[in-house]
């Protein structure tokens, strides 16, 4: 949407490419968020009648339309809906099963946890994988170079819960340095985030390794080979920062993805976040607590996209100027 | 076609897993569901109290984990199969349709796919396994309806480059059905792209399912499943390791086997 003297202005105001691009991702970005709170209502009604989840098994047909009227089962879909999106906007996603309490505040109490995890995650992620990739992109058909693909290949091979229970079999059971599960101290982030992020990094080495190896056949890179530059300083200064945007971009994309993989290995080391909340939830059919774990774990992942995306775009001046597609 | 020594490795490796999933349709060295619990727990060849009937050991209940293993192969070959069959399926169609129409089912259609490729997949799986509960049939449809997206969007992107070309407006102009121009002249030129995504997602699902059996969301723990022996094994894990590690490297050599002949082909 460039501006020119007579391009019919779609907005009240004189837009730019960029706003135009925010606008559009933020409007994307709610009907995402329709779309999770639509699948998080419709979660209790898959398995047949939800009334059935609620009452004991010998309650009577009177019991049965008592609960149905006082959960507002007796209404038409869409009012159902409607009551559910209009109750959630006021924080009440009903009560606990299990615990008799607001099932919202017990998900959002856990949240930290979970994030803690996905950060420290991200953090290690991005330390471990881009000097790794780099050498091994500097270093090709080296014996590094070899040693980190199949090793990379075997980290996005491996299941991040067995990976969990072998870390605790050799560093808690046999070595008895870190601690098994549970949380409380720094020693007790180091196993799972470990855990998490193996995959990430054998995901992200590979990433990285072929974006610069591809930077480095470029000519500008003979250029500075050319005026005498060394290898490593051609690396850091010179290829890292042409071949940023693409790892960039996926490093963002990891972090939602962190946190939808934290689920599991939260339940490998009993890490009290939402995902293991969630999977008890489901072994215990705590129904409010289930739709709440969804609902605030599948916002807060498109949120976050949702940041990792704008940020992207101030970053890259090809994005701004590019205009509408 | 010259394939690397890695990817020949990798195809070694399935093969090796496929022929075991066919043979454990004959014969496994026990009855993988046979309890006896004077078996309980017995150690894998090797420890001292191993017994050689069981070479990797049993477990809680005395079932022997061999056998046991044999048989998991099966219910994960089947799922990574047939949730990318139905996953491509779908996605090939809505792509193909999708491409080749353009108009707002087009922008009806990616805008889906847009929504969907928001959500992480296994958030996805784990809530609608949640509510449709445990069976493996469930596990492949969950599995392939997550997967959707990815082959819609490749075909897409792939149909609207072939549309124009010469050879579909000549099929057009020669009065062909506009199945028959998606089906027999489109389709054939995108198979290569196809494959490769097919199979990152075989491996992708594979490991999903053994996610989700572990979680307790995938498969009833009646079927043998290597999520789910994994599942029982971090329960005995601290007394006895083989129960959690032998389901874990199955997997490992599955799906590095796929990926490593995924990457030769991808190569080629």
């Amino acid at each position: 949407m460039h501006l020119l003297p007579h391009a019919p202005a779609r907005l009240p105001y004189a837009a730019s490419a960029l706003s135009g691009y925010i606008i559009r991702r933020l409007w994307q970005s709610v009907l995402v968020l329709l779309a999770v709170s639509l699948l998080s209502f419709v979660l209790i009604f898959l398995s047949g009648d939800p009334v059935a989840a609620l009452v004991p098994l010998n309650a009577r047909p009177e019991d049965m339309d008592t609960v149905r009227r006082a959960y507002n089962l007796d209404q038409p879909i869409a009012v159902q809906y409607l009551l559910f999106l209009e109750q959630a906007a006021h924080g009440d996603l009903g009560d606990s099963f299990r615990y008799h309490a607001p099932a919202l505040p017990l998900v959002l109490g856990r949240l930290p946890a979970t994030v803690l995890l996905a950060v420290c995650s991200f953090v290690l992620t991005a330390l471990v994988s881009i000097p790794i990739g780099v050498f091994a992109a500097t270093h090709e058909s080296g014996a590094v170079d070899a040693m980190t693909t199949t090793g990379s290949l075997l980290a996005i091979s491996m299941p991040s819960f067995w990976l969990g229970v072998i870390l605790i079999l050799v560093f808690a059971g046999t070595l008895r340095v870190l601690p098994a599960s549970g949380t409380g101290t720094w020693q007790h982030l180091i196993l799972p985030t470990l855990t998490i992020s193996a995959f990430a990094i054998g995901l992200l080495v590979r990433l990285v390794r072929r974006s610069v190896s591809e930077t480095l056949r470029q000519p500008f890179v003979t250029t500075a080979r050319g005026k005498g530059l060394a290898e490593p300083t051609i690396a850091w200064r010179h290829v890292l920062r042409n071949s940023a945007i693409p790892i960039v971009t996926v490093m963002g994309l990891q972090l939602g993805a962190l946190v939808g993989g934290s689920v599991v290995v939260e339940t490998v080391f009993a890490w009290p976040g939402v995902g293991w909340l969630m999977i008890q939830s489901i072994e215990a059919r705590d129904l409010p607590v289930i739709r709440a774990a969804v609902l605030v774990l599948a916002s807060f992942i498109v949120l976050i996209n949702l940041a990792v995306d704008l940020t992207y775009t101030l970053l890259d001046p090809r994005i701004r100027f590019e205009g509408s597609r | 076609m010259r394939w690397s020594r890695r990817t020949l490795l990798g195809a070694a490796l399935v093969a090796i897993v496929v022929a075991t999933a066919l043979l454990s349709l004959m014969w496994t060295p026990h009855p993988p569901n046979q309890q006896d619990l004077n078996n309980s727990l017995l150690p894998p060849v090797g420890a001292l109290d191993a017994n050689p009937a069981f070479p990797l050991g049993t477990d809680l209940n005395g079932r022997d984990l061999l056998s046991r293993i044999m048989v998991g192969a099966r219910a994960s070959l089947l799922v990574g199969l047939l949730s990318v069959l139905v996953g491509g399926v779908i996605g090939v169609s809505l792509g193909l349709f999708s491409g080749y129409f353009g108009g707002w089912p087009d922008s009806l259609i990616m805008r889906l796919v847009d929504i969907q490729l928001s959500l992480p997949g296994v958030l996805l799986a784990i809530a609608l396994l949640a509510g449709l509960g445990k069976s493996l049939l469930n596990v492949v449809l969950v599995l392939g309806f997550v997967s959707w997206v990815q082959y819609a969007r490749l075909v897409r992107g792939s149909t609207l480059a072939s549309r124009d070309r010469e050879y579909v407006l000549s099929a057009h102009a020669l009065g062909a059905s506009n199945v028959r121009i998606m089906a027999k002249h489109i389709l054939p030129n995108i198979t290569g792209p196809l494959l490769v995504v097919a199979t990152i997602n075989i491996s992708t699902n594979i490991l999903a399912e053994a996610a989700l059996s572990y979680l307790g969301v995938g498969v009833p723990l009646s079927t043998v499943t290597w999520g789910g022996m994994l599942n029982e094994g971090k329960q005995v894990f601290d007394v006895a390791w083989w129960n959690a590690v032998w389901p874990g490297l199955a997997i490992l050599v599955t799906v590095f086997g796929t990926n490593l002949l995924g990457d030769g082909l991808n190569a080629e």
